[in-house]
């Protein structure tokens, strides 16, 4: 019994690939070809087949042939929907996936970019994991789908399935085709909830200055020697003395270098849900980083695209 | 009201444009169906369908249930209290309406609104039950647009656009499925019997009825509908001539006329040259088929009387086309058997007795001849000071006498009930025949157009030897009547009137409905053989059609396959002619990576096919000029690059 499904399902999976879910993966860019696309009824479209042809007997019954023109009217202009509907989707190609940047356990932000043939195709879905995006691509233009793909563990995750389906233009025909694109997206490991600072080599404990800078501390009153830029006219005006803005900057952070061996007690996954950690809480406070790990070594560096470096490095780990 | 037997998964509340289309479709399903449904129960139904409008607008949200359900109730009561039945056309058209209109009530999902627009599809149907007519079926398959409309709003991400656009994309969708419908409506096999009883028409049709009192007619010759079409094989006969005959009167009970079918082997008639015509009658709701005097065999479905009167096996409830041969000139029962005598000589006892002694001082006074009497009582009409005319003074008990000694004036049913009546007294075998008499010749259609206010009524009085010879007493008083028509007999004012020129232009128009009676409406059986006889199909079997249909409609979905699959050819020629290259080179075996850009593809290539690096090279220059030289590039560049591509031929070489 199994063995038989086993070789139902081998032999569409063979012939008719894009009818089933189990497609197999094929590298971008995809297109819709004609004979990727099926189509069948809709529950409503059979309900409207199943009053057609209560209307045609009863424009026989009575020999009224108005009423059997318009039966036959709309019985053509509902398979001509059809045609219609399989042209919504015929030729439309995805060129391209972009993913966004998300850490274990929490949705991704893919976005699809769709472009379309000689034709527009409007009203299309594109169906992932239970979540359904509708959109539409002009002719020769272009579109982005934005879907969530939720993740679970780090490293790299392979695109699921797409189902891409119209009922364009009347609801009656449900044309579909599977896609499953040769891609996959890099999920960001999970930082660690809550745990030691790493060690560092130096003093632990340095004094902040206060450094001249762009923010403004506090109003003081003037001293001789202070800018005649830095005095508030505007405030001094109210007082008997002259005050004078108070620019300060906190001292730049401490540098930290991270290290993969540093770590040595500590199961592989936990060291990189730790460095996770690390790495989040240095880049909230703008802290220079850098990271040594089996597979690469990174350098000092702070910022976003520093960080998302850092993470991916992270979640490639093997 | 819906049944909660399914459970429904949760649907995003209705967008407005699909509630709006509703609400015109709604509206438009309400207009086809005004004319046949009572004033009051359109305008309440018109006035709902606003308030709900305009409710789901100002202040959207449900209409509770008891609402919903007592609107059921009154909508029903208020169909049966005005048809006392729920079943039938009228009232199932009511009530159809009526549900559409309460269906809105309860539409706030794309799922209701789909249900409610696949209704009015049905809905817009029946309307035709009633009027097939040219006008009314196309403004049904007009209802069909804002349905479309409906349904392709409710699909989202579509093009945005102004409500009066969304109807077009339905016009087209309309117009491009015409083809495959006008195919499908001709090879569509239609039913020999019907699968349950044809609705019987309660609708009180006008028209001739089985019997005649006089004065009846009055209404009729206000009725400018047409009765029916006569398209003549050959000459149309001349205007004495056109008499179609509808029922024979025998019966006479001092103020009415009754016929009394007989049936029985139509009475025998010697007949000269024979006329040839294809009658479409429109529906009368009885069973008569009228026939230009003297009819000479029964159509099919249709049988003749003892009198040559023709009866359909069926009431004529929809427009019927049959053809006929008739003989113009024609000796009708040359011999009369006693107990017809009698018939014919019967005259009620206490009516009339001025025209009876009137009847027998004639028979005294030219004793055996006929047509001597016959002729005086024609004399009588014409030199009597008889008038014509559509309004007579009221008669009382004895009509005739009242008719022929007093008023003097009157139409076609005193003049030929008096006549009878006269004969009667003197002796002679009569009776009354009605039917139409006349008719418009409409000149680009070839056919004569008779209205109901064509009916007349006339008389046949047997003579030896020459039969049922009909006369027509109203010709004598009126000529006009039978040599122009009843228009110009009926004119009393000038003769130009805007009522003349209506009529007038109405008369030209109606070609095309005679085009749409006999084309769709009479598009039966026999004219489906009749079309297919000249293509060498003589078989019309169920089978067969289905064949042909299937036949058509495959080559119709070949055509539109092909233009579903069809893509354009890209704007970009040089794009174009670079694909064709890439296809020749990867055919050699130079495939183009994903990501590769021309110079890097071209400089692989060249390496590849060293023999061919001058061409390829040059080839790269040009693709690369024309790609990022210019913002426009010269079309002697693209030029010359499209005739490289295609100059160029990969020679695969030996390693």
């Amino acid at each position: 019994m199994l063995a038989a499904i086993r070789r139902v399902q081998t032999w569409a999976e063979r012939r008719l690939p894009a009818l089933t879910r189990y497609k197999r993966t094929e590298p971008l860019p995809i297109v819709l070809h004609r004979r990727r696309v099926y189509i069948v009824p809709t529950a409503f479209g059979a309900a409207f087949t199943v009053l057609l042809l209560i209307m045609l007997v009863g424009a026989l019954n009575y020999t009224n042939n108005a009423a059997l023109m318009l039966t036959c009217l709309l019985g053509s202009a509902t398979s001509a929907s059809m045609l219609i509907a399989f042209r919504s989707l015929d030729g439309l190609k995805l060129t391209g996936i972009r993913q966004g940047q998300a850490i274990a356990g929490e949705p991704m932000a893919i976005t699809l970019v769709f472009s379309g043939s000689g034709h527009a195709h409007v009203s299309v879905h594109a169906d992932m994991n239970d979540q359904a995006e509708a959109f539409a691509v002009e002719a020769h233009g272009e579109t982005l789908v934005s879907l969530q793909l939720d993740t679970h563990r780090r490293g790299w995750r392979p695109m699921p399935r797409i189902k891409l389906w119209s009922n364009w233009p009347l609801g009656l025909f449900h044309a579909w085709s599977w896609i499953h694109p040769d891609q996959a997206v890099l999920v960001w490991p999970h930082p660690e909830n809550g745990g030691p600072p790493p060690l560092l080599p130096g003093e632990a404990s340095q004094r902040q200055r206060l450094h001249q800078g762009e923010d403004i501390a506090a109003l003081r009153a003037y001293r001789a020697g202070d800018p005649q830029r830095h005095i508030s006219w505007k405030h001094s005006a109210r007082h008997d003395s002259l005050l004078v803005k108070d620019f300060e900057q906190p001292e730049a952070q401490e540098e930290w270098h991270l290290d993969w061996r540093q770590l040595a007690q500590l199961s592989p996954e936990s060291r990189i849900e730790r460095l996770a950690r690390w790495l989040g809480e240095a880049e909230t406070v703008g802290r220079p980083t850098s990271l040594w790990l089996p597979t690469e070594d990174i350098g000092l560096g702070h910022g976003r695209s520093h960080y998302s470096h850092c993470m991916n490095a992270l979640a490639r780990l093997p | 009201m819906r049944l909660s037997l399914f459970r429904h998964k949760h649907q995003a509340p209705l967008e407005q444009r699909p509630f709006d289309l509703l609400c015109i479709t709604v509206a438009v399903v309400l207009g086809v169906h005004a004319p046949h449904l009572p004033a009051w129960f359109t305008l309440a139904l018109a006035v709902m369908l606003g308030l709900r409008w305009w409710q789901r607008r100002a202040r959207p949200g449900r209409a509770p249930a008891y609402l919903k359900l007592s609107l059921l109730a009154l909508l029903t009561a208020a169909v049966i209290s005005h048809y006392s039945t729920l079943f039938g056309r009228e009232p199932g058209a009511a009530l159809v309406a009526g549900l559409l209109v309460l269906k809105l009530f309860e539409t706030e999902t794309p799922r209701d609104a789909r249900v409610g627009a696949a209704f009015s599809c049905f809905a817009l149907m029946t309307a035709l039950l009633f009027d097939q007519g040219m006008v009314a079926t196309v403004l049904v398959a007009l209802g069909l647009l804002p349905a479309l409309a409906t349904l392709r709003a409710l699909q989202p991400a579509r093009p945005a656009s102004s409500l009066p656009h969304e109807l077009l994309p339905a016009l087209k969708l309309l117009a491009a499925s015409l083809p495959l419908a006008l195919l499908a409506f001709v090879f569509v096999p239609r039913l020999s019997s019907p699968l349950w009883g044809a609705p019987n028409s309660t609708q009180g049709r006008t028209g001739l009825s089985e019997d005649m009192l006089p004065g009846d007619f009055a209404a009729l010759f206000e009725d400018e509908r047409p009765a029916m079409r006569v398209a003549f094989v050959g000459a149309p006969p001349p205007n004495q001539q056109r008499y179609f005959r509808a029922y024979v009167l025998w019966n006479y009970d001092g103020r009415t006329w009754n016929g009394s079918e007989r049936n029985g082997t139509p009475a025998t008639v010697e007949h000269g040259p024979v006329t040839q015509y294809t009658v479409t009658l429109e529906a009368t709701g009885q069973r008569v088929l009228p026939a230009l005097d003297v009819p000479l065999e029964a159509p099919a479905q249709a049988s003749m009387s003892a009198d040559r009167e023709m009866r359909a096996d069926r009431p004529v409830n929809d427009p019927l086309v049959y053809s006929l041969r008739s003989a113009p000139r024609y000796r009708l029962q040359g011999q009369l058997s006693e107990r017809e005598r009698q018939r014919a000589l019967q005259l009620p006892q206490g009516f009339d007795p001025q025209a009876r002694a009137l009847g027998q001082r004639w028979r005294s006074q030219y004793g055996g001849n006929d047509a001597a009497i016959v002729q005086a009582a024609m004399t009588l009409f014409h030199d009597g000071g008889f008038s014509y005319t559509l309004a007579p003074a009221p008669l009382g008990h004895n009509t005739v006498d009242d008719f022929l000694f007093g008023t003097h004036e009157g139409f076609c049913e005193h003049y030929a009930s008096s006549f009878v009546v006269l004969m009667r007294a003197a002796g002679i075998p009569a009776r009354v025949v009605t039917g139409y008499q006349g008719g418009y010749w409409n000149k680009v259609g070839n056919y004569l157009l008779v209205r109901q206010a064509d009916a007349h009524a006339w008389s046949e009085v047997w003579l030896p030897e020459r039969g049922w010879v009909r006369m027509d007493p109203t010709a004598a008083v009126r000529p006009e009547r039978v040599s122009q028509g009843s228009a110009a007999a009926n004119a009393t004012a000038a003769d130009w009137s805007p009522n003349q020129w209506w009529l007038s232009w109405r008369n030209r128009w109606d070609i095309v409905n005679q085009w749409w009676n006999q084309g769709v409406i009479g598009f039966d059986t026999l004219r489906q053989r009749g079309l297919l006889t000249p293509f060498g199909v003589h078989d019309t079997s169920v089978g067969m059609l289905g064949l042909l249909l299937a036949v058509g409609g495959s080559l119709f979905a070949v055509g539109g396959l092909l233009w579903a699959v069809w893509q354009r050819p890209e704007a970009d020629r040089a794009h174009t002619s670079m694909r064709m290259l890439e296809k020749r080179l990867a055919a050699a075996g130079v495939t183009r990576r994903h990501s590769e850009g021309p110079q890097h593809y071209f400089s692989r290539a060249a390496r590849a096919l060293p023999s061919q690096r001058e061409q390829l090279e040059h080839l790269m220059r040009t693709y690369l000029e024309l790609r990022y030289a210019y913002d426009e590039p010269p079309a002697d560049l693209l030029k010359n690059f499209r005739q490289a591509a295609r100059d160029f031929r990969p020679r695969r070489v030996v390693k």
